[in-house]
């Protein structure tokens, strides 16, 4: 069961993170912005799809890619505290998705040579969707770091809030640890990982900060309050209407 | 934010072998987000294989108050469309 759980861990941070995303339908600043960002979460959630099903076949209960979605109370969801922290302002989202993005695209890199039939499909057409990610996300934060001096000034402010969240990401779960050759090992990623944030901040004018008190949790089920505000809107329709469909 | 950026002009080469059309318009501060954004907007559903972005300022345009003396002197020489001419049954469709 070991690689059902982290499966369903690498569903989580795609549906919760698609999810934040979808949130920005309607609200964007601008137009072309309002079509990119549903168009980013709709990434997310096509692989979350496509985990969450072979999550369900991998537990072999019956259960379908819809109710492990949204049929789940919060201590179940595994994903990143990265992935749900809230939007904020547009600085925060683009700088939350350029840190998501450049630990997953070295992730699907290294997963196109996994053991795992499944996870090399996903991993095969993911790794495209996320090298795009970095591209619009990074070069939002470069113009805004190197930008207005409110701008700048917001950015750095996303840099402080959000940078303490990013270790979580190269730890090993227990359920992850034990799967050498299926899934890429983590830790492995974080130079990647330092080398795409290292470029885009010294183009955006922008520090890496110290990390004293870094957040995790979330591997184990302990998220922050947001989590619950966000699955109880996502969450909505399938608890009222179980097994709605359109 | 859409007043203070500039606009631009997107084509779309649907496939290889075919030109870029011109497709739209969009807001973008620079040339590399016009190109993301024309992306984002313009090719959802799988309408292209490369993408030019324009500065819409750098386009010169006919004046329509002209379109009179510029087209339809055009429109009476009717012997510059290639319809007078019998095309042999071998050639097929063309």
């Amino acid at each position: 069961m070991a690689m059902q759980a982290a499966v369903l861990e690498l569903a989580d941070d795609h549906l919760i993170l698609g999810h934040r995303l979808s949130e920005w339908c309607g609200h964007a600043p601008m137009l072309e912005e309002d079509l990119a960002l549903p168009n980013m979460a709709l990434d997310l959630i096509g692989t979350a799809r496509a985990l969450y099903d072979y999550a369900a076949r991998l537990e072999g209960k019956g259960r379908s890619e819809d109710d492990l979605a949204f049929l789940r109370v919060e201590r179940e969801y595994r994903n990143l505290l990265l992935c749900e922290r809230p939007n904020g302002d547009f600085a925060q989202t683009m700088l939350r998705q350029l840190y998501f993005a450049a630990f997953m695209e070295p992730y699907w890199q290294a997963a196109t040579g996994s053991s795992d039939e499944v996870i090399r499909g996903v991993a095969g057409k993911a790794v495209k969707e996320m090298a795009y990610h970095i591209r619009h996300a990074g070069e939002w934060v470069i113009r805004l770091g190197d930008g207005t001096d409110e701008s700048a000034a917001k950015m750095r402010a996303a840099v402080e809030e959000l940078h303490r969240f990013t270790g979580e990401m190269f730890e090993e779960s227990d359920a992850s640890a034990a799967l050498e050759g299926m899934l890429p090992r983590r830790a492995d990623l974080r130079a990647a990982w330092d080398r795409v944030i290292g470029m885009v901040f010294s183009e955006a004018l922008l520090e890496v900060p110290e990390v004293r008190f870094p957040q995790t949790g979330g591997r184990q089920g302990l998220h922050g309050e947001q989590l619950g505000h966000l699955l109880a809107e996502m969450q909505y329709l399938q608890r009222a209407y179980p097994g709605a469909t359109w | 934010m859409s007043g203070e950026t500039p606009l631009w002009e997107v084509f779309i080469r649907p496939r290889n072998g075919l030109s870029h059309k011109h497709v739209g318009s969009l807001h973008a501060a620079d040339e590399v987000l016009a190109l993301q954004a024309a992306r984002d907007v313009y090719t959802r559903r799988g309408e292209g294989v490369s993408i030019w972005v324009v500065p819409s300022a750098a386009i010169t345009a006919s004046d329509p108050d002209q379109a009179a003396e510029n087209f339809e002197p055009a429109a009476d020489k009717i012997y510059r469309h290639p319809t007078f001419y019998d095309i042999p049954d071998d050639v097929g469709h063309m």
